[in-house]
């Protein structure tokens, strides 16, 4: 799937999203929420770059805010070399025909007055792309694609369990042709057995379509299995990025190793002899996050330096980033 | 050593507006002191509907234990009284929620709350139990466990909450833990510390364990034996490295071949095709067997039951999956 000429598709340049925290009658801004702060990472055309970490960690908000759902704070979003951020909102949905997401809610993001057809063509009908007939037809055409019956067009999404409602969002979600697709946790809320049929279904998809994905999830073994490269978020920024394999052989951060360390794996011969890495305490608040590194509060291998300097995202192998003062320990 | 619980031909069953739904068939299970059992299933095959059962704790109507036995420690706990039930709940067997928000009260400290069995079912003092709920805080790793008492639940991440739900559960030192979900809705570094601590607390206390989860992972770390749920049967049933080494019935392989796994890199995920089944009358067939790639004939007409296929290990299946023939 890596392509050999490598081609940037999208470039995310210190990317900061900052939530104003507002309180009293005159709802006065008393704080501000850093969710994203300084995130740095390009896909490249027919990959797949995982964006993973823990809750709150700020990868749902870069994915909403590459979109521009949100307006960033400051910072680049470049796609095909256009900077979504100095789009006009009119401009900006013509791109978006290009740049499509899939939700993690398949319960929440699929409205329930609306029929599978009226859901599946709606961008279609948005961005006048067809008659009605031709998009009927597309629709069927699209049901076909994600493994639905084209017959359930009349249906309502409540008649559908979770894996076909997100397989509904996939066809949505292709439905205007586009190069790039957001994934948000697109199988977190689905079972075990159904996960896997999505997933696959993705992946058929990434081929047929030639689609580059940003996958965002907390979960590190479906990561590894769907992913060329991954981007590992703490706290509102990235703490390392790397190559599939390299990442999962030898990470070199601290957060990074903790983070797959604590990860079960199904087999308890192979969970009895690993090393784990448990980390103390939680995930500081994005309000007011810890100062120099901010994974310092938690890291094993801390020192004062850490407290004091914040540490350069640097490549310590080539293509694998690494935001920590001492990674080089871990390079052999 | 002796059973502690032993759980015989269970049968629960809820009456809706589409039917009566069976959500346990029949479930056998034996926990010894000491043992910590997994229950593996995905949504609806009927893990948790096992255990309140188990409990009592299943809403009556719509539900209704149609049939079976659960003896602990000599007494039926199925056939108890609402006082006699009520003693064990809480004390001796105590069970803790996949979502410790809700299973809180928001508007009481947490010193009230992990005082109240204390003062219920032990008959402390208020004195005592103060002290005590302060001890069981700091048992579960909460810094600062005597100020922290004067907290409400909001003040906690979700992690710690879990720890006060774990705090509250050992409160009377209870012989049985039953653990629906902990820690599916917990970040995995924070699963991992729950996990560590709840290993911790068994080895120390020496209490037995039910966990139920959805997630292959956990278990295989955690139990020492494992049951699979599908359609509210037990359909395989193994010590852990057994079942992990031989799985046997279509659908635990099947499970264990749709996860990828974080330190192996896999081609394709096997998928299970279709879904799982709500049953609205006894199954006369395998329930398995619409979705099961080795089904023959006799899968569609018999519901095969659990049998001896290794030591300690059973299943319930008429194929033998490793040559694809009839057994």
């Amino acid at each position: 799937m890596s392509s050999n000429h490598k081609e940037v598709l999208l470039r995310v340049d210190n990317l900061v999203k900052h939530f104003p925290i507002n309180r009293g009658v005159f709802q006065h801004q008393v704080g501000v929420v850093h969710a994203v702060d300084g995130v740095t990472f390009n896909v490249y055309r027919g990959e797949t770059l995982g964006l993973v970490g823990e809750s709150g960690c700020g990868k749902t908000t870069t994915g909403r805010t590459i979109l521009q759902l949100y307006r960033p704070t400051s910072g680049h979003v470049y796609f095909e070399g256009v900077d979504l951020v100095a789009l006009k909102s009119g401009e900006m949905r013509r791109m978006r025909r290009k740049i499509q997401m899939i939700f993690q809610d398949p319960y929440a993001s699929l409205s329930p007055r609306m029929t599978i057809g009226e859901i599946i063509g709606e961008p279609l009908l948005v961005h006048h792309v067809g008659n009605a007939q031709e998009i009927r037809e597309r629709v069927k055409y699209l049901l076909d694609v994600v493994k639905l019956s084209p017959s359930f067009t009349d249906r309502y999404p409540h008649e559908f369990s979770g894996g076909q409602r997100q397989r509904i969002g996939i066809a949505r979600a292709l439905a205007l042709q586009p190069s790039f697709i957001v994934c948000d946790e697109p199988i977190s809320s689905l079972d075990v057995s159904i996960q896997a049929q999505v997933v696959n279904l993705l992946d058929d998809l990434q081929r047929q379509f030639n689609l580059t994905y940003l996958f965002i999830a907390h979960d590190l073994s479906m990561v590894r299995h769907l992913c060329d490269r991954v981007a590992v978020m703490y706290l509102g920024i990235t703490v390392e990025m790397a190559a599939r394999a390299d990442l999962y052989r030898m990470p070199l951060h601290p957060y990074t190793q903790a983070l797959l360390s604590a990860v079960p794996i199904p087999d308890p011969v192979a969970d009895s002899q690993r090393q784990r890495v448990i980390l103390e305490g939680d995930v500081p608040s994005p309000v007011d996050p810890p100062s120099g590194c901010r994974f310092r509060t938690r890291c094993p291998i801390a020192k004062p330096i850490c407290a004091e300097q914040v540490p350069d995202f640097r490549e310590l192998r080539p293509g694998d980033f690494v935001a920590c003062h001492f990674a080089e320990q871990f390079l052999n | 050593m002796a059973d502690l619980l032993d759980v015989k031909g269970l049968e629960t069953q809820f009456r809706t507006p589409d039917g009566i739904v069976h959500a346990v068939n029949g479930v056998s299970l034996t926990l010894k002191e000491g043992e910590t059992l997994g229950i593996v299933g995905e949504s609806g095959c009927g893990k948790t509907v096992t255990v309140l059962s188990i409990l009592r704790l299943i809403a009556m109507p719509p539900g209704k234990i149609v049939a079976g036995k659960a003896n602990f420690r000599g007494q039926d706990l199925l056939q108890m009284s609402n006082e006699e039930i009520r003693e064990i709940r809480g004390s001796q067997i105590a069970m803790i929620f996949q979502d410790p928000m809700t299973s809180l009260n928001p508007v009481l400290t947490i010193e009230r709350q992990l005082t109240e069995p204390l003062l219920l079912h032990l008959g402390m003092t208020k004195v005592q139990a103060r002290n005590r709920a302060a001890e069981l805080l700091g048992l579960v790793g909460i810094p600062n466990a005597k100020e922290r008492l004067k907290d409400y639940p909001h003040q906690f991440s979700g992690g710690m909450r879990q720890r006060v739900m774990i705090a509250m559960a050992l409160a009377c030192d209870p012989q049985i833990l039953i653990a629906d979900e902990p820690t599916t809705a917990l970040d995995v570094t924070i699963q991992a510390q729950i996990i560590e601590l709840v290993k911790r607390l068994r080895d120390e206390l020496g209490m037995a364990i039910i966990w139920i989860t959805h997630d292959l992972g956990v278990v295989a770390g955690l139990a020492r034996r494992v049951m699979v749920m599908y359609g509210g049967f037990i359909i395989e049933e193994a010590p852990v490295r057994e079942l992990y080494a031989n799985p046997s019935h279509p659908y635990t392989l099947g499970l264990l071949g749709s996860l990828p796994r974080v330190d192996q890199e896999r081609e394709r995920l096997f998928s299970i095709e279709g879904l799982p089944p709500v049953l609205y009358q006894m199954p006369a067939a395998c329930p398995f067997a619409p979705r099961c790639k080795w089904a023959m004939e006799r899968c569609g007409k018999e519901n095969p039951v659990l049998e001896t296929i290794g030591p300690d290990h059973r299943m319930a299946c008429w194929v033998d999956t490793r040559t694809g023939r009839a057994r």
